[in-house]
């Protein structure tokens, strides 16, 4: 299993990279950490003409919180997961980046090429779906923000163009009141999920409000469950009985692909617990300060 | 570096284990390829080839990474360990000494892998909980041990190091 022959380039610039996929479009790939595109290329269900390979790009490995929370497309996850900037503005990104791959797969992989490969089953799009984020692409013929809602379109497809670089990700600082969550099962800790959920609530004068349930494995992508997110709104503090009638609502639409690590049935029966079991945790002991 | 596209062999250099080698190779070569074909290092394994079994891990200027899933030419210039550096004049690595005290191997094939693993955890987290050696050896796959013989191999090197 070896990569096809490609033409490898090393911009130094987002300026280089643009033009870079100007020229070349569909026949170029970005490589960022390669933990998902290197794989792909060693079996050859990739074989890119070019190779972009942006990690000498200065200026877009940084995490910072400053005003709200930036994360620079090459940022490696292991260094989003240790920062303690991001701990203290949004818990949820380190909590859901502990499951995302085994550490040396961290050491490499980076949060916006999870972004921007938008596997249905990573942790990172369901994440940003929860926490509203948006992501700034970049091209030749200028720059554009896309909301988390409008990004993730189908297998591996996102709303990025052919000649477009996801150069940054920005994600609003949650409110004090905010509650949180993120859980997902698998076979093996940092095997892909099986089923996955990332959640996100404010709480005022006990009532609940802005919740955002996103699931990660169970469709075509990371997708919200906007019905069972409805009927949590205006809520007070749920007990685990309508925590149970949340998740179950939350799953009701849903048509999981299978494959030999579990049924469509399972999977969706896991999702409903896990929605369930997210929202009744959440409540019960976790909460932003 | 520039627009323009590198093709065919090129000459890569890296530090490894405190050598400096540099050899031809394309692109697409693997950093494991690298390490076993142009540095004639052979103790990196090169196992599922797509970053399932950790066979294959290495740590780059520090940071254990699947060499399956790294070319070459991105980690040109870096400083590299791999199993062979672990062991000083003849002397094992106090991670090794344990994993062949604890029957922490069989067939070995894994092992490599699993040793630069354990050392990077055991410099992060020098008395881990059972819990945090799972999470950590999760990427790498043994087929001969079960395991057990591996957890406790760990214990027993992290006890090791701390006297």
């Amino acid at each position: 299993m070896k990569p096809a022959p490609f033409a490898y380039y090393q911009p130094d610039s987002i300026e280089e990279t643009t033009s870079l996929l100007a020229e070349h479009g569909d026949d170029a790939k970005i490589l960022a950490g390669g933990q998902s595109l290197i794989p792909m290329m060693n079996l050859r269900l990739a074989q890119p003409a070019a190779l972009i390979d942006i990690s000498k790009v200065p200026g877009i490995a940084n995490a910072e919180v400053n005003g709200e929370i930036r994360i620079g497309t090459m940022s490696r996850q292991a260094n989003v997961l240790d920062s303690p900037e991001i701990q203290g503005a949004a818990p949820l990104i380190p909590e859901a980046l502990k499951w995302v791959g085994h550490a040396a797969n961290r050491n490499r992989g980076t949060f916006g090429g999870s972004i921007a490969h938008a596997d249905a089953a990573a942790e990172l799009p369901a994440v940003l779906l929860a926490l509203s984020g948006e992501v700034v692409a970049k091209s030749v013929s200028g720059e554009r923000r896309i909301g988390a809602d409008d990004f993730f379109e189908s297998y591996l497809t996102t709303a990025l163009s052919s000649d477009e670089l996801l150069c940054e990700v920005l994600i609003p600082i949650p409110a004090p009141d905010t509650i949180w969550g993120f859980t997902e099962f698998a076979r093996r800790h940092g095997d892909f999920a099986l089923a996955g959920v990332a959640f996100t609530a404010q709480l005022s004068d006990g009532k609940i409000s802005a919740a955002k349930i996103a699931l990660l494995g169970v469709a075509d992508r990371a997708i919200r469950a906007v019905n069972a997110e409805n009927a949590l709104n205006g809520q007070s503090i749920p007990d685990p009985a309508t925590c149970r009638e949340i998740g179950s609502l939350a799953a009701v639409e849903l048509d999981p692909p299978f494959d030999q690590h579990g049924s469509s049935e399972y999977r969706k029966d896991l999702a409903a617990t896990l929605v369930s079991r997210v929202i009744d945790q959440a409540f019960e002991e976790r909460k932003i300060s | 570096m520039s627009t323009k596209p590198v093709e065919g062999l090129q000459a890569i250099s890296v530090t490894v284990n405190g050598e400096d080698y540099t050899a031809l190779a394309e692109p697409r070569m693997l950093l494991s390829d690298f390490l076993r074909h142009e540095c004639g290092l052979t103790g990196t394994h090169v196992g599922c080839e797509q970053g399932v079994c950790g066979a294959c891990t290495v740590r780059v200027d520090g940071a254990i990474v699947r060499s399956c899933l790294t070319f070459a030419i991105s980690v040109a210039g870096s400083k590299i360990d791999t199993v062979e550096g672990m062991a000083k004049a003849n002397e094992l690595h106090p991670v090794q000494a344990a994993f062949q005290e604890e029957h922490g191997l069989q067939c070995g094939f894994c092992t490599p892998g699993f040793l630069l693993t354990v050392q990077d955890l055991l410099e992060k987290i020098p008395s881990p909980t059972d819990q945090e050696i799972r999470e950590h050896l999760s990427g790498n796959v043994c087929r001969c041990t079960g395991y057990q013989g591996i957890m406790a191999a760990v214990r027993s090197a992290a006890q090791k190091m701390q006297t």
